[in-house]
Formats: structure tokens, C-alpha cells, sequence
């Protein structure tokens, strides 16, 4: 006997729900991807999927609403899918409401609470009347055939079925349906086996018989269909009975009409669980076994005997080692904590779209450096910050189409969110090029609210920082918007809680960036490992293209002088590195060598190095903590085996290579 | 001009004695207040840091921590010498804020002493690299102090 | 009892149907995709499939022509898991070498019997 469907709904209850947000994440930035793109052929498909799983999903697990909603918009998807409609920005709008209704009602389900629909009844209705406007092709509207309800009544049924030749392929065996026939009632079989060929020419897989059925019992029709269901198609078959039957039409349900308003979109929630990568967990349980073999060491030394000198020497070891142990446990749990930025830059398309039309503006929305991995907590205090500054773009920054074309500029404005690791700091810009900060409007309101003096002199950047301090945010025209109990001194105030600033840079006219910057708990990139002598260095593995063996055919020099290599039809320009970085190690002919080529600032460079070693994730300990910036090295990190491996800046290395080429420094 | 005009952080404040961690270097001896010191490591190769200048040798990986490490032969400008057997490297926090780590190559250890303020004459005034900021005179030797601060190169102006 | 592989990208679909297998006894292989599917079928023989057809990498359809194509798994049962009663994903369905469908949401005891009648 199974689990009852319900066991089965509460246990799974919850990856349901997880599942579901996520597929409507998709689905939400599907529909804002099509939005801003022309080519939404591959982008339809993962968004018609989305719908349809979700009311799978909320089919099977018996919420009706959903169901009801997610119905909707699949018919619709559908449609699109199959070419039949277009996306109009109204229809986008409407479908973009159906993912707030649905969030909406998802939201109840976590709550416990009933996910009704009829709040959502005047959306569902448009959706409805979206699918029933006509169609691109002229495909006929099929009505549904309806079930045929039907009374059992005693009586005996004659079938014919010739199989397709084709019916044992598709994993169907007769054998099967006569079974279940036979489970029905009383059953007779007769074979004609009249087609079968000679055994020299028969084909084992071919089924050339066909058979006649009689069943006779307390059986629909229905039912004897319901046997054939999945054959019915490919093969010719004949029901006919000796009992009369009688078909009633179901009667179609009729959509009771209730006036409500759209739902409103739910407050984001954060996040109660990461997903953690299995590479991330399988180092931990490194880490974790390392200590136990620590412990164990140092467990062995526990009997009571003399401290002496070689004990004391076994002792320091082991405590140096499980402080080492410690260490990197540490580390690889701080890691887990580690998710990329789009997490946070992933609600600001919506934002962004929904704000400037509001606005009536329109509004390019840039995302830049997505991947940059933050620990969660500075990323969940980052993420308000964030949304205060781009609706200060939104609201403040970015003029209107007519003032924009006036001004010279392209109607359409443009916000770029920025994030990217510098130095031990994570850094998250939000720029425009809207209007910029006007240092009269600035100075002006301080001056009225006190916060300097009528006569003070300051300069513009001491200027431009006033709108961080206290009591400068309260705006004249507080819009819904933005500067509603949160100013940019909060924002401040809170980035500064975290250890980092906010800076802000403006051009009158041109633009405004605002800069937080938030020292990292924790910096990890993916990086390929490399020997080059007897030293270690990390490529951030990002930036690699590939990883060759260097054929002494194929090395050039341009212009005489600086080696290249010919990689294919490209001409990829070498860098000895031990000569850029200036690092003593014994000279090697290029030709028994390896090259990674890596991408610097859209040129190809080819990075010569001796031995490619593992490909890891490290922790990326900053060289200014204790030293300063070196060029050509983002940062070091700690090996396993102890050792210490720059890791690499492959952009400044790129220029200065470019600069040792320029001056004729070249010479491997 | 007074000790403590020179290089305020260099000497602790609090009492009339201090005391200091010796080492020799070249044969001469220098010290620097044991607060400053963090440890003691034996010698190991460390990762020569790219385009750096000759005093610094590289970083090593303390307890996961990057620490630089100087040569003071070549701070002090006295010749090279290859590491052996006593060459030991003295782990220092210097006092700036917020501190920072830094190990210097030293060819021995000597001692820890007590000295009194008074023991702590000032340099003479062609000395000038701000790296030793005293020196205290003892029957039958002299010891130069050491400024933690002066020992790595200034930090490049930020970008 | 059988050795049955689930195939869906929605997880919690895969685990109710999953669930349902393993408590009525039989051996059950989970794939996220047609993909994953096939691969997974090559490794150890299955005796019955139940899939989805919409999936991401690989698609259903294109897990069953695929399937089929691998002699030892030629009459093998495969189930298509679909929430469409249109009779045009059915055609299609059989047409890729798909045995028949399940249609969504289902009572786990019907999928049981679907089950028993199928296999052997």
C-alpha cells in the first residue's frame, strides 16, 4: 500500500515550495529577458516550462488556485510557444502580474493559509480572454471530445484488434492487454495468425497477428477503451457490444466572476538556506578528517610519562598542526557562506522595469560582475542599500525621455550595477548617467537645514558628500519612491557598520556613481594552479581560455621582436612571466613549456608557466594587509601543503607586458 | 630632542623599564621592545614578492596569515649573507593602525633584557633612516633599537 | 519487484513518484533530465520508465528515441508523465517509441496499478 498522497505532499511540502520560487524566478526574468531582447526563441521554451511544471507541481499537490493561475499563463506560454502569439508589452505585463499572483499564493501555502485564487479572478479571466483571441495559424478549435460517462450494464463486448506491426517497439505487448481485459470480466481469445510470412523472411519484432476478443461482465465501454488507451492509435480496433449504453455530456464548469484587485507583490523573504556546491562540502569533510588524524596524534601522546624533549617536540607539532587544522576549517565554513551577487542583483530587473514605467522613464538596467561571490550576511545587508540607491537613480537620477533627448542623450538612460573583489574589499557600484548631483541644490539645502555654514567654503567633493550626513535626506518631495525612512545617511551608517564607506562621484549632466565598498570576510575565486619553477601561482580559472602545450611550429615573434604564438587563426601574444613579475627562476626554452591562455581586457595573452597543477577554489588573502598592492598579483593564497601562491591579476599583467613590449624589453 | 619625540611608538610608555629582544646581524647587535615581537621562526624560503624592492624577500604563511619578510642586512645596507643554520626570522608587529605583521631575516638570536630609559641614548644626528631610533651602551657592547614601523617600504599612494 | 528509473527536473514530482515506488517495494533510479536518464539506464539495467516530457538538456521525446535505439531496452515499458490531455502530445509521445502516459496529478495507488499491469 503507498504513502497516501497527502503523507507524500507534507513530507515534500517543502521542496515543492523551494522548487516553485525558483521556477518562478525563471520565469519572471524569462518574461523581462524577452522584454528586452529580440530573440526569445531559446528563452520561451525554459519560460513555458517554468509554468508548466509549476502546475504540475501544484496539481499533484492539490492546490487548486495555483493550479487555476499556473493553468492560465501555461495556455497562454503555450501559444507563444508554438508561435501562435506575440508578446505584446501588455501581455508581458499581464503575465508578469500572473507571477506575482502566483508568488502570492505561494506564500500562503508556506503560511498554512488556504491558496485561494478568487482574489486573482479578474487576472485569470484576462488570461482567459488572452487565449481565446485568435490565433496566428489557422488551426481549428478542436473541441475536447468529452469522456463518454457511462453506466456498467452486463453484457458481452467483441473486440478486433490488429496490432500495428510496429506495436512491439514501443513496449507494448499484447500479452499485457489481454491480461487486463481478462481482469475485467470473462475473456475469449482467438488468434489469426493468417500474416505471418515464412520464417525466412519473418522479422521477430514485427507483430503480424491480430486477435478477436469477446469479454462479457459488468463493463463500460469506457473501460475496454481505457485497456486499448495507449495502442488505440496504432492499431486498428474494433469495440462493439451487444448492450446498449448510454453517453451523457459532463456538464462544463462555469468560472464563478468575483471583482477583486491584483495581488500585491510580497515582500521578499531572505533566504533560510544556501545552496552549497558538493565540491564546497566535500573539502569540509577534508578539513574535518585532517583534524580527527590531528587528534588522534595528539590523543596518543595523552599517557603519563615524562615530558621530555622529544615529547615536548611531538607535542608543539601537534598543536601547531591542529592549529593549521583549525585554520582551515574555519576558512572552508566561512566559505560555504559564499554565494555570487546575482543573488541580490536578481530582483532589481523587476525593479527596474516596474519603477521606470511607472516613472513613465525609460531605463536600461546593466549588470556587471555577477559572479563576484560575498559572504551571505554582507550580501543581505548589502541588498537594501542597493535598492535605496537604484531607486534614487530611478527617481532622482535618470531624467525623463523629453528632458533626455533635449540634453543630447539617447532616450533610453542607463543603470549599471557593478560588483567586483578589490584589494581584501568587495565593491558594488550603482551608476547613472542621468542628471548628476547639483552642488547649488546641495549646498542650498544644507544651508537651510544647518548642516553648514551660510558663508563656509567647501569644495565639491566635501560638497557632494554632505547628502551622507544626517538630517541632509529629508526631502522636499518624499515620493513613494524613495527617501522614505531610509537616507544615505543610513545607508552609510550601515555600510560603515559592516567595516566599509559609501563615496559618491558626480558630473553635473553626465551622471552620478555611488560606491559601497565592504571589506570581505572572505575572498574565494576558482583558480587554476601552476608551477612555473619552483614557485606556485593561481590563474584566476575565469579568465582562462585554454591550456596547450606549446609546439615550437607554431612560435613567432611580431615585428622580430615579440614572441607570439599561432594558436589556430589567431596570433596570441606570449608573456615569460617569471620576466614580467621579475621572479628568479631558471630560464627554460619556450618550446618545452605550457601556455595558458587567458583573456586581458579583450586580448588574448598566452601565460608560459611550467606545470598546470590542480584546479581549486582558494582563499584569497589580501598582500595589502601586511605589505602593500603588488602589480600583477590580486592577492595570495595558502596551500595545502602550506606553501603560499600569488594569485594572478591577469589584466595588469596584460599592460605590463604590453608596456615591457612597447619599451623593447622583450626578449624570450 | 627626546626619545620619545623621535619615535613615540617605538618605545613603550608605561614604565621606567622595558625590556628587549636582542639579535645579531652582521655582528652588531640590535633590539626592539618585546612587545612588539609576536615570535620566533626558523628560517624558510620565503615567496619572493613580484618587482619588489631588494630589502624585501617575499612572504611566507604563518597560521594562514601572508607575512612580508625584510633582510635587514639590506635595510642596514651591510652585505649579504646566506641563511644557515642560526639564521633566524624575528615576527614583528609594527605600530601602525591597524597593525601590521612583518618578519625580519636576523643571523642569530642573543638575548632578552631589561633596560632602563635612561640606558636609551638617541643617534647621532647623521643617522637619519628612521630605522634605529636609539641605541643603549652597555660595558661591553651596543645595542641598536629598532623601529617596527620603518622596517618594510612605505605603502604606494592608493589608486 | 522492479528496477524503475523516475525522470523529471522538478524534484519534488520525482521524489512523490519515487516515494510511491519504493513503498510498494521496487527499486527505484532517479535522473533530472533525459540526459542524466540515459546514462544512467546504461549503467544498470531498468525494467520499467517513467519520465516527464518537458525537461531541460534533454526532453522526454528525445530521451525515448534514444532509448529505444539501445537494444536492451527496445520493449522496455516507458510511461510518459504528462499534465497535456491534448491528443497531439499523445501521438507524439507514441510516435518517439513511448509506451503510454500517465496524465498529472496522480493517485499513487493508480500509479502503482498502471505499474503492475505494464510489467511483467
Amino acid at each position: 500500500m503507498a504513502p497516501s498522497l497527502s503523507e507524500l505532499q507534507q513530507q515534500l511540502l517543502g521542496t515543492f515550495l523551494e522548487e516553485s520560487y525558483e521556477g518562478l524566478d525563471n520565469l519572471e526574468s524569462g518574461l523581462l529577458g524577452l522584454e528586452s531582447s529580440e530573440d526569445g526563441s531559446v528563452a520561451i521554451n525554459d519560460i513555458f516550462r517554468a509554468a508548466h511544471s509549476l502546475k504540475g507541481g501544484a496539481a499533484t499537490f492539490g492546490f487548486a488556485g495555483l493550479t487555476e493561475l499556473a493553468h492560465e499563463m501555461e495556455t497562454v506560454l503555450d501559444d507563444v510557444r508554438a508561435g501562435k502569439r506575440v508578446v505584446t508589452p501588455a501581455l508581458s505585463s499581464l503575465l508578469l502580474q500572473g507571477v506575482d499572483g502566483l508568488r502570492a499564493l505561494l506564500a500562503d501555502v508556506r503560511q498554512g493559509l488556504p491558496a485561494d485564487a478568487t482574489a486573482f479572478a479578474a487576472l485569470i479571466s484576462q488570461l482567459r480572454a488572452v487565449s481565446k483571441q485568435p490565433k496566428h495559424t489557422d488551426a481549428p478549435v478542436t473541441s475536447k471530445s468529452t469522456v463518454a460517462a457511462t453506466r456498467a450494464a452486463p453484457g458481452t463486448w467483441h473486440i478486433k484488434l490488429k496490432a500495428a506491426a510496429s506495436i512491439l517497439s514501443s513496449g507494448n505487448e499484447p500479452l499485457r492487454l489481454f491480461r487486463e481485459l481478462g481482469s475485467l470480466g470473462q475473456l475469449q481469445v482467438s488468434c489469426d495468425a493468417t500474416d505471418v510470412p515464412p520464417l525466412s523472411t519473418l522479422e521477430p519484432e514485427t507483430c503480424y497477428l491480430s486477435w478477436a476478443m469477446t469479454v462479457s461482465g459488468n463493463i463500460t465501454r469506457g473501460q475496454i477503451e481505457d485497456v486499448f488507451a495507449w495502442v488505440a492509435d496504432e492499431c486498428q480496433l474494433d469495440i462493439s457490444s451487444s448492450a446498449t449504453t448510454k453517453e451523457s455530456d459532463p456538464s462544463a464548469a462555469s468560472a464563478a466572476p468575483v471583482r477583486v484587485e491584483s495581488g500585491a507583490r510580497n515582500a521578499e523573504e531572505p533566504l533560510e538556506s544556501i545552496r552549497v556546491s558538493v565540491g564546497k562540502v566535500d573539502q569540509l569533510m577534508n578539513m574535518v578528517g585532517e583534524l580527527v588524524i590531528t587528534q588522534s596524534m595528539l590523543g596518543e601522546l595523552e599517557d603519563d610519562g615524562p615530558i621530555d624533549r622529544a615529547r615536548l617536540a611531538r607535542i608543539r607539532e601537534g598543536l601547531s598542526l591542529l592549529a593549521r587544522n583549525t585554520r582551515s576549517l574555519q576558512d572552508s565554513v566561512m566559505r560555504l557562506r559564499s554565494i555570487p551577487v546575482s543573488i541580490v542583483f536578481a530582483r532589481f530587473p523587476r525593479l527596474v522595469r516596474d519603477t521606470s514605467q511607472s516613472l513613465n522613464k525609460k531605463v536600461d538596467l546593466r549588470l556587471t560582475g555577477q559572479t563576484t561571490e560575498v559572504d551571505k550576511t554582507v550580501l543581505e545587508k548589502l541588498s537594501d542599500p542597493l535598492v535605496h540607491l537604484v531607486r534614487n537613480s530611478l527617481d532622482h537620477g535618470v531624467e525623463g525621455p523629453q528632458e533626455r533627448l533635449a540634453a543630447g542623450k539617447p532616450e533610453s538612460g542607463t543603470i549599471e550595477l557593478r560588483a567586483y573583489h578589490r584589494g581584501g574589499d568587495i565593491v558594488v557600484e550603482v551608476e547613472d548617467d542621468g542628471r548628476g548631483l547639483s552642488r547649488e541644490r546641495i549646498l542650498d539645502k544644507a544651508r537651510r537645514v544647518g548642516l553648514v555654514a551660510d558663508d563656509a567654503d567647501l569644495d565639491d567633493n566635501a560638497v557632494y558628500d554632505l547628502i551622507f550626513a544626517p538630517g541632509f535626506s529629508t526631502a522636499e518631495s518624499v515620493t513613494d519612491l524613495s527617501g522614505r525612512g531610509v537616507g544615505m545617511d543610513v545607508v552609510r551608517k550601515n555600510i560603515r557598520t559592516l567595516g566599509g564607506d559609501v563615496s559618491v562621484t558626480t558630473k553635473p549632466g553626465k551622471g552620478t556613481k555611488v560606491c559601497l565598498r565592504v571589506p570581505l570576510t572572505l575572498a574565494i575565486i576558482d583558480g587554476q594552479l601552476v608551477r612555473l619553477g619552483d614557485y606556485h601561482y593561481v590563474v584566476p580559472l575565469l579568465s582562462i581560455v585554454e591550456s596547450i602545450q606549446v609546439d615550437p611550429k607554431f612560435v613567432m615573434r611580431v615585428d622580430g621582436r615579440i614572441p607570439a604564438y599561432r594558436l589556430r587563426d589567431e596570433v596570441v601574444r606570449m608573456v615569460d612571466l617569471a620576466k614580467v613579475l621579475a621572479i628568479p627562476v631558471a630560464k627554460n626554452e619556450a618550446s618545452d613549456r605550457l601556455m595558458v591562455v587567458v583573456e586581458s581586457d579583450g586580448e588574448k595573452i598566452g601565460l608560459l608557466v611550467d606545470e598546470l597543477l590542480a584546479q581549486q577554489q582558494v582563499v584569497v588573502k589580501s598582500l595589502e594587509t601586511n605589505f602593500d598592492h603588488v602589480d600583477g598579483v590580486s592577492g595570495a593564497t595558502v596551500l595545502g601543503d602550506g606553501g603560499i601562491a600569488f594569485i594572478l591579476d591577469i589584466v595588469v599583467l596584460g599592460r605590463l607586458s604590453r608596456r615591457r613590449s612597447a619599451l623593447g624589453l622583450v626578449a624570450a | 630632542m627626546s626619545l620619545a619625540a623621535v619615535a613615540p611608538s617605538a618605545v613603550s610608555h608605561a614604565a621606567s623599564t622595558l625590556q628587549i629582544l636582542t639579535f645579531v646581524v652582521n655582528g652588531d647587535e640590535y633590539g626592539v621592545d618585546i612587545l612588539s615581537v609576536q615570535e620566533i621562526r626558523g628560517w624558510a624560503q620565503p615567496m619572493p614578492i613580484p618587482n619588489a624592492p631588494p630589502s624585501v624577500r617575499g612572504v611566507i604563511n604563518i597560521r594562514g596569515e601572508i607575512v612580508p619578510i625584510v633582510d635587514l642586512r639590506s635595510i642596514l645596507g651591510l652585505p649579504e649573507r646566506r641563511p644557515d643554520e642560526t639564521t633566524v626570522v624575528v615576527v614583528l608587529r609594527d605600530h601602525n593602525t591597524p597593525p601590521r605583521v612583518l618578519g625580519t631575516i636576523v643571523d642569530a638570536m642573543a638575548d632578552v633584557m631589561d633596560i632602563t630609559r635612561e640606558a636609551i641614548k638617541p643617534l647621532p644626528t647623521f643617522e637619519t633612516t628612521g630605522v634605529t631610533v636609539g641605541v643603549v651602551t652597555l660595558p661591553e657592547k651596543m645595542i641598536s633599537l629598532l623601529n617596527p614601523n620603518a622596517l618594510l617600504p612605505p605603502r604606494k599612494a592608493s589608486v | 519487484m522492479a528496477r524503475i528509473m523516475t525522470i523529471d527536473d522538478s524534484v519534488s514530482m520525482r521524489k512523490l513518484v519515487a516515494a510511491t515506488l519504493a513503498a510498494a517495494g521496487h527499486e527505484v533510479v532517479e535522473a533530472s533530465n533525459g540526459s542524466e536518464g540515459l546514462s544512467l539506464a546504461k549503467q544498470g539495467l531498468v525494467q520499467l520508465f517513467i519520465s516527464d516530457i518537458n525537461m531541460p538538456v534533454m526532453d522526454g521525446l528525445a530521451f525515448v528515441k534514444s532509448l529505444r535505439t539501445i537494444a536492451a531496452y527496445k520493449f522496455t515499458p516507458v510511461l510518459m508523465l504528462t499534465t497535456e490531455m491534448d491528443p497531439d502530445k499523445k501521438k507524439v509521445a507514441k510516435e518517439a517509441g513511448a509506451t503510454g502516459w500517465l496524465v498529472k496529478p496522480f493517485d499513487p495507488d493508480q500509479l502503482l496499478a498502471t505499474i503492475r499491469k505494464v510489467l511483467d
